[in-house]
């Protein structure tokens, strides 16, 4: 089948880049370990450290992996090859499928590495809790798969690797991933809430608090976001197929 | 002119009109190709071919006019695998070995040739495994032929396939793309490589400012612009008053040598001897290919001498 095929050479690819995939599976590990081992017994923001930390960085790893289909469809796309592609059966949906979900795959060793060590330090979590981790990450990185799309085919190709790294880090730093919090009250406060990245980091707390997934405010964020952006993603490609 | 398309209904281009801003591309190019035919899109830098070419393979859309590749629309055709094509520019994927992006292109299409088949045929075998991005000039050529052929499509459309090749490369593309024509494909391309379109094609569509110039085998098209040449030593000639001969398209004149285009070389050489009788060392020969093909786009004052050096 064309698109089975075409979904694991997709995979091969990415996992051929290795530069950007040791990024997303190495630095969060690495920052993880040597911060989190120091801190076994800490508790920060009402839970764990280890575990808060491990969520942040299984969130860190994961989000530099899905902003890459909307870097990676505009790099194929500079460097042309995307015309030969439109001249195939292929469909722009397949593509497109293909790359996302593959970038949602990649993730998966990110969070098993972190979960791993996390376990590692302490962090002890039924299966349904690992799960429900798991499940709350995987829709608070909608958002970022969308701004993936929306800067790759609003930026120019040399600019996208930087500026997707400076977005993730921007999102993460106002989102507390790294390991502490920019305001715990007031108008900084608020903003850092209106954050996808920052409930994407308390879904290790929401887990082991039990009530039951996020709180509504987090949905309507991420929904939020994704449905901001999701038209602005739909009209940037549409300006650049137009100009391909 | 137009060959009967048959049946199948082959290739018909009818009234296309495609401008970008206020500089016409295509303006009511009409075009029939039958299916199995193999036919040459000639003319300058500019002329519209590889805008017709882009709308042929559904990548631009016309502003006006329709095109039917075998009784549908392009992007059916594209989406049934019928259509191979080969463009000017795009730099293969990376992270893949040659092989694999053949593979990977063959996956796309309802029943795809061999991959090896494909290699040989295309000569890419020689660096099958080799990553796509370390590739030189030609070779990227050749994998871009492999994947406009790896489908098996009914119409292959090569947009000046062989700009980035080195002579005795073209020769080999040019016999590979024989055998592919011998198997009863529909095959498109276009050039501006005179002796190209005179060697390789069933049929040569001249192209000039958007529209069809000139439309048939190679030798009618020949016969249809200066037909011959008239030289000869004339000492203090006037160019102008050769020019004003019946039967003469142009003159030219290179210290006592003169030299005449003629439409109609028979009038014009009797002419030219009852107005110049010193007129000596005559010769009268067929005109080139070359030269029909500069008649025949004559007002392109601007874009002919980019075509004498392509023709070189």
């Amino acid at each position: 089948m064309s698109s089975a095929t075409h979904f694991r050479y997709e995979l091969l690819r990415t996992l051929r880049n290795r530069v950007f995939y040791g990024v997303t599976l190495a630095l969060p590990l690495l920052l993880f370990l040597g911060v989190a081992s120091g801190q076994r017994h800490a508790t920060f923001n009402g839970t764990s450290f280890p575990l808060y930390f491990m969520t942040a960085m299984a969130v860190y790893g994961s989000m530099f992996a899905v902003v890459g289909p909307g870097a990676r469809i505009a790099r194929d796309m500079a460097r042309g090859w995307t015309r030969q592609l439109r001249i195939t059966p292929l469909r722009a949906r397949t593509d497109l499928t293909a790359k996302v979900v593959s970038a949602y795959l990649l993730a998966v060793p990110t969070l098993v590495l972190l979960y791993l060590a996390g376990a590692l330090l302490g962090v002890r979590l039924s299966a349904s809790q690992w799960l429900e981790l798991t499940g709350l990450i995987m829709v608070g990185l909608v958002p970022f798969v969308v701004i993936g799309f929306v800067l790759g085919y609003l930026m120019p190709v040399d600019a996208l690797t930087p500026a997707l790294g400076g977005i993730v880090v921007l999102f993460s730093l106002f989102g507390g991933v790294y390991g502490f919090e920019l305001a715990k009250s007031g108008p900084l406060f608020d903003v850092m809430k209106a954050l996808p990245s920052y409930w994407l980091v308390q879904a290790g707390k929401t887990v082991v608090t039990g009530t039951g997934g996020w709180p509504a405010e987090a949905w309507i964020v991420i929904a939020a976001w994704t449905a901001i952006l999701l038209p602005a993603a739909a009209l940037a490609y549409r300006r650049n197929s137009a100009r391909a | 002119m137009t060959p009967d398309v048959g049946p199948e209904g082959g290739i018909v281009l009818s009234q296309l009109s495609k401008s970008y801003g206020a500089v016409p591309a295509v303006q009511s190019l009409d075009l029939a190709i039958a299916p199995g035919e193999t036919v040459a899109l000639l003319g300058p830098n500019g002329a519209g071919k590889t805008t017709t070419i882009d709308m042929v393979l559904g990548l631009t859309r016309p502003d006006s006019g329709t095109i039917s590749i075998f009784g549908v629309p392009p992007a059916k055709a594209v989406q049934a695998g019928w259509i191979g094509g080969m463009l000017q520019t795009g730099a293969p994927l990376e992270h893949l070995r040659v092989r694999e992006l053949i593979a990977l292109t063959a996956s796309y299409y309802p029943a795809p040739l061999g991959i090896d088949e494909v290699l040989g045929l295309t000569g890419a075998d020689a660096f099958a495994g080799q990553w796509t991005t370390k590739l030189s000039g030609g070779q990227a050529q050749r994998l871009r032929f492999a994947a406009a052929l790896v489908g098996d499509p009914d119409l292959l459309l090569l947009d000046e396939p062989t700009a980035a090749i080195d002579v005795e490369g073209r020769r080999d593309f040019w016999h590979s793309m024989r055998d592919i024509a011998g198997r009863g494909k529909t095959v498109v391309f276009a050039t501006h490589y005179l002796e190209e379109a005179d060697a390789y094609a069933d049929r040569i569509v001249l192209i000039a400012k958007g529209r069809v110039v000139a439309d048939g085998p190679a030798t009618e098209i020949k016969a249809q612009a200066a037909s011959r040449t008239i030289r000869g030593t004339l000492r203090n000639a006037d160019p102008a008053a050769l020019r004003a001969l019946p039967g003469v398209l142009a003159a030219d004149r290179h210290g006592d040598a003169v030299i005449l285009s003629c439409s109609d070389a028979d009038i014009a050489i009797r002419a030219l001897l009852a107005a110049f009788p010193d007129i000596h060392d005559i010769e009268v020969r067929g005109g080139s290919l070359e030269e029909a093909f500069l008649e025949l786009t004559a007002d392109q004052s601007d874009t002919t001498t980019d075509v004498m050096e392509a023709a070189r």
